[in-house]
């Protein structure tokens, strides 16, 4: 891969991650909408997009479908506002063996805080989801905006939430029937039980068996589910797209990113610097020269705003040959600094082209 | 208001703000401004970073205090950080659990109990803040809060244990936090944001939050990056002067700054008249990074702007 243009044509799959403030759920959007202006089948997957920008993209509440965007592309540009209850609802319901069995675990505050406050919850519906729109054969490119967490790891281990929790040496404990050589198992665990309680409270440890028993008979199912969705997070069809700005705090997280995917063999295909300032043709030590020359006369004003500007762009310059000598199989695509948010279809397209600009 | 008495008003500070908009910065600015009024400033990270040490010129921080800035009045800043884990393994020891704590610890039960109680993170380590709050082991405890998420989630996980831990320690633990929480003789909290427009809807947002469901008590707002006005921005005809290339670079400069302000302006006048907080205005720096001599530039501007208050918010 040579340009982030080849990145959006061939790849099938696109994780859009970095630390919030950087424009991520943008730039998501921008590239399904490039990939649509390849003629793509393209969808994208936002997760708790900033109102307005929400708004231009005509999505107005949380849905499980992607709703089409209309406009002067050949393909076709879907998005959706990840509805993370309902996408871990549509799940239990899928693998459970019956109705009843369904609305045990709804009734069950454990699993209502599973399904709405628990960390990784988000990441994990938005691998699900990201898995049903690749699977379902309406896409040729998902590209899915990750919740704002300093550590890429909890994306990719997000699939493995639940069964984490099933894996747990206290669950088998728990569930564990009692009589026979269990008896001794069974002693031990209603120990913890009992100090547990103390803890926390005995209805929130009630809470908990419950739900670890009500939930026998879909373990497998959601096993190999999670099994699918770490191949597909693996696949050569799916890339990690790194979303920076040039700030000294979010360049030194956009690091610590590179680190932790590559700690899981993850490559990231493409590092995106957003609101990267103009360049200039002087450097930053002309400009100051040009400051001091200037100092008093008309142009004083015009000198002091460029030395400021050439020594912020010197200090993103150096900030980013920093992020991209880290990653040097990447490719690197700049998006300078727009004047204003960015609340409309005529601006993302314009970002659109701007990341696809060889 | 005298910067002494500003800082004397609340044992803790907790600065908070969404990712990206200098929060851990205004921290460290806090902090070193407290300690040149004569005070002891304990400066908490909790998100497990420790970026506040090296703005000091001092190596990163862990969960042990660092000195690193001593004033002649007899201020002084430490850092430390504090995570979940670690805050989580210390309460329990201290409450009678120490062999529970190990147990829970090897047998994974810890996501457990996490997974039934959400919000136990944040918790412990605001109760952990509440400990240090009450060993009085600073004047002044500055907390550079979590970035990811929201304020208000951070600040909302002592009610939400309260309501699902309804009996146990873990309960009383809650209570503790939120008797603190609401009394702004012992804490108060600072957002940060940066004058543009999508960050000052989510200040806005996150500010009517925090008060009406967490009942925590505002100081002013920190608006971070303001850029300096400059005078002589229009009309830029450098054409005479210079090379043309120079002239050119002059022009762009000029424009994109003046865009720049007028944007600034526009966000900062609509901030005035949405919130009804005071705001303390931090400057734009054009530096690579953030070291003691841009900190103690930072603090300079934090002191004259506390100076401009008439009080408390």
């Amino acid at each position: 891969m040579t340009s982030y243009r080849e990145v959006i044509a061939d790849r099938d799959v696109v994780v859009c991650c970095g630390t919030g403030g950087v424009g991520k759920t943008t730039i998501a959007a921008a590239t399904a909408m490039a990939a649509a202006a390849m003629g793509r089948r393209a969808a994208v997957v936002t997760i708790d997009p900033a109102k307005r920008l929400a708004d231009a993209l005509g999505i107005t509440e949380l849905g499980n479908d992607a709703t089409i965007i209309e406009g002067p592309w050949p393909g076709t540009l879907g998005a959706l506002m990840l509805d993370t209850k309902a996408t871990f609802d549509d799940v239990v319901r899928r693998h459970a063996t019956d109705d009843a069995q369904v609305e045990r675990i709804f009734a069950n505050r454990f699993y209502h805080n599973i399904s709405t406050s628990l960390s990784g919850t988000q990441d994990y519906m938005a691998v699900e989801k990201l898995s049903q729109l690749h699977s379902s054969g309406d896409w040729d490119l998902v590209v899915v905006d990750t919740p704002p967490t300093r550590d890429a790891l909890a994306f990719l281990e997000a699939p493995k939430l639940l069964t984490r929790l099933l894996d747990n040496a206290i669950y088998k404990l728990l569930i564990s029937p009692g009589g026979g050589i269990l008896r001794a198992v069974n002693r031990a665990a209603s120990t913890v039980v009992r100090q547990l309680s103390r803890v926390v409270g005995a209805e929130v440890v009630d809470d908990a068996i419950e739900f670890f028993q009500t939930f026998q008979g879909m373990e497998q199912g959601f096993r190999d589910r999670a099994d699918a969705m770490l191949r597909l997070l693996a696949a050569d069809e799916t890339t990690f797209v790194l979303i920076a700005s040039p700030r000294s705090d979010t360049i030194s997280e956009a690091r610590y990113f590179v680190n932790r995917l590559g700690k899981a063999d993850l490559a990231v295909g493409a590092v995106i610097v957003n609101r990267m300032l103009p360049s200039l043709s002087v450097d930053a030590a002309r400009a100051v020269v040009l400051r001091d020359e200037l100092a008093g006369g008309p142009l004083a004003g015009a000198a002091i705003a460029l030395a400021d500007h050439a020594a912020a762009a010197a200090g993103d310059d150096a900030r980013v040959a920093e992020l991209t000598a880290a990653v040097p199989e990447a490719v690197v695509a700049r998006v300078p600094l727009l004047p204003g948010d960015v609340h409309d279809v005529d601006t993302l397209r314009r970002i659109a082209e701007l990341l696809t600009a060889d | 208001m005298d910067p002494g008495q500003f800082f004397a008003s609340s044992r803790v500070l907790i600065v908070a703000g969404k990712g990206g908009v200098g929060k851990t910065t205004a921290s460290a600015t806090l902090a070193l401004a407290a300690a040149r009024t004569g005070r002891s400033v304990l400066l908490v990270e909790v998100a497990g970073r420790s970026a506040t040490a090296p703005m000091f010129g001092a190596a990163p921080q862990g969960y042990e205090e660092r000195a690193v800035f001593d004033h002649v009045d007899g201020g002084s800043v430490r850092c430390r950080s504090i995570t979940p884990d670690e805050a989580l393994v210390e309460w329990l020891s201290t409450h009678g659990f120490g062999r529970i704590a190990r147990r829970m610890a090897r047998t994974g039960i810890l996501e457990i109990v996490a997974t039934a109680t959400p919000g136990i993170k944040d918790l412990l380590v605001l109760g952990r803040i509440k400990a240090l709050e009450q060993q009085r082991v600073a004047d002044l405890i500055i907390v550079d809060a979590p970035a990811a998420g929201h304020a208000v989630q951070f600040l909302q996980a002592p009610s939400g244990v309260r309501d699902t831990a309804r009996a146990g320690v873990l309960n009383r633990q809650a209570v503790e936090v939120m008797e603190m929480l609401d009394d702004p003789r012992r804490c108060r909290a600072m957002l940060v944001s940066i004058p543009e427009e999508t960050p000052v809807n989510e200040l806005i947002e996150t500010a009517f939050a925090v008060e009406d469901r967490v009942g925590l008590a505002l100081g002013p707002v920190i608006i971070n990056g303001i850029l300096p006005a400059i005078e002589g921005l229009d009309a830029v005809d450098a054409s005479a002067a210079l090379l043309a290339t120079e002239a050119a670079d002059l022009r762009l400069a000029a424009d994109l700054r003046r865009n720049r302000m007028a944007l600034q302006a526009e966000q900062l006048d609509r901030l005035a008249d949405r919130l009804p907080l005071a705001q303390l205005r931090l400057p734009q720096l054009f530096t690579h990074t953030i070291g003691p001599d841009e900190l103690t530039h930072l603090a300079d501007e934090a002191t004259s702007s506390i100076e401009t208050l008439k009080g408390w918010a």
